[in-house]
C-alpha cells in the first residue's frame, strides 16, 4: 500500500505537464490522422478513405514537393556540414579576432527568416539586384536567380545555408573544443603536421558534433517553409514548392483534409528519414 | 558524457521540430479588435431603441457600432463616405477592421467564420470564392429585403446560393481588360485592336520602337492570370454553355479549344518576346509604374488598378486607356466584367437589425452618390439607376460602350463556383514557357477537380 501511494505520489507531479502534452500534442495528432482520411470543411466532413493521400502522391503540383524537399534538405544540410566544419576549425585556431569573427558567423542566425528572405530576393533581382549588378561589373551576365526554374531552388537553399551555417559552426566549435589536448600533443610527438591534426584527430573526434549538425540541418531542411514563402512563394510555377509550402497552400485553398494528409505525410517522412539516419550516425561515433 | 548530453539535446530539438512542423499550419488568426464591452453595450442599445421606436426606419438614440472586416487593398474613401451618411441617418457608426488581401485574407475570413469570431459586416469576393464560405450557415439571407430591388440581377446571381441572395455590392463593377498607354499609342500611330492578330501587330510595332509591349509582373503571381481570365468573353461567345457544362463536369479547359485559347494566348505573348525581360521578378507596383511612365505599353489587369494609378501618378492616370481582350474575330469583341466584391451580414452577429439598415443605405442610389462623390469608381455601379460622375478616368469611360451595347459577360469565376486554387502558378508556367498550354490546361483541370469535390458539387 505504502509502495503504491509512493508511486502515485510521484506521478501527480507529472500530471500538469502530461495534460498539456496530451491535449495540445497527442490528441491533435490522433485527430489529424482521422481528418486526413476525410474531405473536411472545418464544420463538416465526409469520409473518403485514402483519396487525399493518393492525390498527394499522383498530382504533379503536389508530388513535386517530395523531390524538391529532398533536394533542398540534402543540399542545405550537406553545405552546412562542410562550411560549418571549415569555419569551426578556423575559428578554433589561434587568431586575434576570434571572438569577433565567431559572433560575425553567428549573426545571420539572429535575423528574422522573413527579413532575410525579403532582402535576398531583392538582392537576387535579375537586373536591379546587387548580386547581378556586381557580376555585371566583372563582365558576367548573372542568371535570374529566383526566376529560372532550374536554379531557383538552389538560390533559396544557398540563402538558407548563409543563414543557418552559424548554428552549425557553433556546434562544431563546441565539439572541437571538447577534444582533449593530449591527442594533439601525442600527434605532434609522433611528428604529425596540421593536416594530420585535422584528419586524424579533429575530424574523427568531432563526429558527435557533426552528427548533430547533420540531423538538425536535415530535419530543418525537410520542414522549411518560411524562407521559401518569403522568397518565392513556391514559384515560379511550382519550381520551389516544398512539402510544407504545399500543405500551407492546400490549407489556404480550404482543402483542410488534403492539407492534413500532407501534414501526416511530412510527419511520417521526417520520422522515417530522421530516425534511421540518427541511428546510423550514432553507431559510427567514436567514444572519447 | 558529452556525447550523451549532445544526444539528448539533439533528440529534444528533433522532437520540438517535428512538433512545430505538425502544428505549423494551424495559423492563428488575428484577434478581433472590437472591445467586447462595447459590443455588449451596443447590443443593449439595439433592444432599447427597438422597444422605444418600434419601427425600423428611425435613427437609434445611442450610437450603435458595427464592425466591418475589410480587405486592406479595398479603397476606403468611398466606403467611409457612405458610412458617414449612414451615421447621420441612423446613428450607426462603422468601425473598420483591416485584413490582408489575397489567399491570406481568405484564410483569415474562413478561420474567423469557423471560430464564430466574424465582424457584423464582411467584405469579401463574390462568385466562386464566396461560395466556399458556407453562406447558408454564416450570412443573413437578404432575398426578401426591399433594398435588394436596387441591385442588378447579374450581381445577385454572384452572391446567391440555392436561390437565396446573401450580399450587396461593396463597390463598383470592374473589368478584366488590357490597360494601355494612350500617349504611346498616339506617338506610334496605333489604333485600338479589335482582333488578337491586330493586338500582336501592335505589340510588334511597340517592340520595334524599343518599349515593352506587354508588362508581365509574375513576381505577384496572381497578375499572371489576367490574360486567361479576361478571355472569358471570347470563350462564351464561342461556347455559350461553357460555364454550366464546366460546373457540371461536362466541359474541360483542355478539351474545349476556345477555353484552351486563353493558355495559348498567355504563352504566345511570352514566346514572341513581348514582355519585359525581368517579368518573373517584376511586381504589380513596378508594373503600374512602367505603364504610367510609358516604358511599358500594355498591361492586362483588372480596373482596380486605376485608383492606384490615380493615387500614385495623378498626372499620368488620364493617359491610360482600356480595351477588351480581343478574340479571333472583330465582330465578337466584348468585355469580361468582374462583379464587385460583396458585403455580407453576419448571421450570428449581435447587430443584425442595424446591419440591415446599414445595407439598405449602402445598396441605394443615395449610397452610390455619396460613394462617387469621394472616390471615382472603377466602372459602372451594380445598383440600378446609379450614375457615374463626369470626371471618371478615361479608362472607365472606355468601359461604358461595352455596357451600353450589352457586349459584356461576367468572368467565369462569377458564373461557376469552380475555380482551382493553383491557377496563378499554372498561369506562370504557361506564361514563362515552362509547360505547353495543353499541359497547363490539363493540370488546371485536375486542380479544379479538388475544388469541385471540396464544394460537393454534383457530377464530380
Amino acid at each position: 500500500m505504502m509502495q503504491l501511494t509512493k508511486k502515485i505520489y510521484s506521478y501527480k507531479f507529472l500530471l500538469p505537464a502530461g495534460i498539456i502534452y496530451f491535449t495540445f500534442f497527442l490528441l491533435p495528432t490522433v485527430i489529424s490522422l482521422f481528418f486526413s482520411l476525410t474531405r473536411w470543411t472545418l464544420t463538416d466532413w465526409e469520409f473518403i478513405g485514402f483519396e487525399n493521400y493518393e492525390m498527394f502522391f499522383t498530382e504533379s503540383s503536389l508530388n513535386i514537393g517530395f523531390r524538391n524537399t529532398l533536394i533542398y534538405a540534402v543540399v542545405t544540410s550537406g553545405l552546412k556540414v562542410i562550411f560549418g566544419l571549415l569555419l569551426g576549425v578556423f575559428l578554433c585556431t589561434e587568431i586575434k579576432t576570434k571572438g569577433f569573427l565567431r559572433s560575425m558567423v553567428f549573426f545571420p542566425n539572429l535575423l528574422s527568416t522573413i527579413a532575410v528572405g525579403v532582402v535576398f530576393s531583392s538582392m537576387m533581382h535579375p537586373s536591379r539586384g546587387i548580386i547581378n549588378m556586381g557580376l555585371k561589373v566583372l563582365g558576367i551576365k548573372g542568371p535570374d536567380w529566383l526566376g529560372n526554374t532550374n536554379i531557383a531552388l538552389f538560390s533559396v537553399a544557398l540563402t538558407d545555408v548563409w543563414k543557418g551555417v552559424g548554428v552549425a559552426t557553433v556546434i562544431y566549435i563546441a565539439g572541437i573544443m571538447s577534444i582533449p589536448r593530449q591527442y594533439y600533443e601525442a600527434l605532434s610527438i609522433d611528428g604529425g603536421d596540421s593536416w594530420d591534426r585535422f584528419w586524424n584527430v579533429t575530424l574523427p573526434l568531432c563526429r558527435p558534433a557533426m552528427n548533430s549538425v547533420i540531423i538538425l540541418s536535415f530535419i530543418g531542411g525537410l520542414r522549411t517553409f518560411d524562407l521559401v514563402w518569403a522568397m518565392t512563394k513556391g514559384g515560379p510555377g511550382f519550381a520551389t514548392d516544398l512539402i510544407a509550402s504545399i500543405i500551407y497552400k492546400q490549407y489556404q485553398a480550404g482543402f483542410y483534409g488534403l492539407s492534413t494528409a500532407g501534414n501526416v505525410i511530412l510527419f511520417l517522412g521526417v520520422s522515417i528519414l530522421a530516425f534511421p539516419l540518427y541511428k546510423y550516425l550514432s553507431r559510427s561515433e567514436v567514444d572519447l | 558524457m558529452k556525447r550523451k548530453v549532445l544526444r539528448i539535446i539533439a533528440l529534444m530539438i528533433c522532437a520540438m521540430m517535428v512538433f512545430v512542423a505538425f502544428s505549423g499550419c494551424n495559423k492563428s488568426e488575428e484577434k478581433k479588435q472590437a472591445d467586447s464591452s462595447e459590443a455588449t453595450q451596443s447590443d443593449s442599445n439595439t433592444s432599447d431603441s427597438e422597444d422605444k421606436t418600434g419601427t425600423k426606419s428611425e435613427a437609434y438614440d445611442e450610437t450603435v457600432t458595427l464592425t466591418f472586416l475589410i480587405d486592406n487593398q479595398a479603397q476606403l474613401d468611398g466606403i467611409n463616405a457612405v458610412a458617414d451618411v449612414i451615421k447621420e441617418k441612423y446613428n450607426i457608426a462603422t468601425e473598420i477592421e483591416l485584413r490582408p488581401s489575397g489567399s491570406e485574407g481568405d484564410n483569415l475570413v474562413k478561420t474567423r467564420l469557423a471560430t464564430g469570431d466574424m465582424s457584423d459586416l464582411c467584405f469579401y469576393n463574390s462568385g466562386s470564392l464566396f461560395q466556399a464560405l458556407n453562406p447558408e450557415q454564416n450570412f443573413v439571407d437578404l432575398t426578401n429585403e426591399p433594398f435588394m430591388n436596387n441591385v442588378i440581377d447579374s450581381f445577385k446571381a454572384c452572391v446567391s446560393v440555392n436561390g437565396k441572395v446573401y450580399g450587396i455590392p461593396g463597390e463598383a463593377t470592374m473589368a478584366g481588360a488590357w490597360l494601355y498607354n494612350r500617349k504611346v499609342y498616339e506617338e506610334l500611330g496605333l489604333s485600338v485592336p479589335k482582333t488578337w492578330q491586330e493586338l500582336l501587330d501592335n505589340c510588334e510595332k511597340i517592340k520595334a520602337a524599343g518599349k515593352t509591349a506587354v508588362i508581365g509582373s509574375y513576381k505577384d503571381d496572381w497578375t499572371s492570370q489576367l490574360i486567361l481570365l479576361a478571355d472569358y468573353y471570347n470563350v462564351q461567345a464561342e461556347v455559350p454553355t461553357f460555364a454550366d457544362d464546366y460546373t457540371a463536369n461536362k466541359a474541360k479547359f483542355a478539351g474545349t479549344p476556345a477555353a484552351l485559347r486563353g493558355f495559348e494566348k498567355l504563352q504566345e505573348i511570352y514566346k514572341k518576346g513581348y514582355m519585359n525581360e525581368d517579368f518573373l521578378a517584376t511586381t504589380y507596383d513596378i508594373a503600374l509604374k512602367m505603364l504610367a511612365e510609358g516604358t511599358g505599353v500594355h498591361y492586362p489587369m483588372l480596373t482596380f488598378a486605376l485608383p492606384v494609378l490615380q493615387a500614385n501618378y495623378p498626372d499620368k492616370a488620364s493617359d491610360i486607356g482600356l480595351f477588351a481582350q480581343p478574340g479571333d474575330s472583330a465582330d465578337k469583341n466584348g468585355l469580361t466584367v468582374w462583379m464587385p466584391a460583396g458585403i455580407y451580414l453576419n448571421k450570428n452577429g449581435s447587430n443584425v437589425e442595424a446591419a440591415l439598415k446599414w445595407a439598405s443605405v449602402f445598396a441605394s442610389v443615395e449610397g452610390t452618390n455619396a460613394y462617387a462623390a469621394k472616390q471615382k469608381p472603377n466602372g459602372p455601379f451594380a445598383i440600378k439607376g446609379a450614375t457615374l460622375p463626369d470626371d471618371v478616368l478615361p479608362a472607365v469611360k472606355d468601359m461604358l460602350p461595352y455596357f451600353e451595347n450589352g457586349n459584356n459577360s461576367p468572368a467565369l469565376e462569377f458564373l461557376s463556383p469552380v475555380k482551382g486554387p493553383n491557377l496563378p502558378q499554372i498561369c506562370v508556367m504557361a506564361g514563362s514557357g515552362a509547360k505547353t498550354p495543353l499541359e497547363c490546361a490539363q493540370e488546371y483541370d485536375k486542380d479544379v477537380e479538388k475544388q469541385a469535390k471540396q464544394l460537393g458539387l454534383a457530377g464530380w
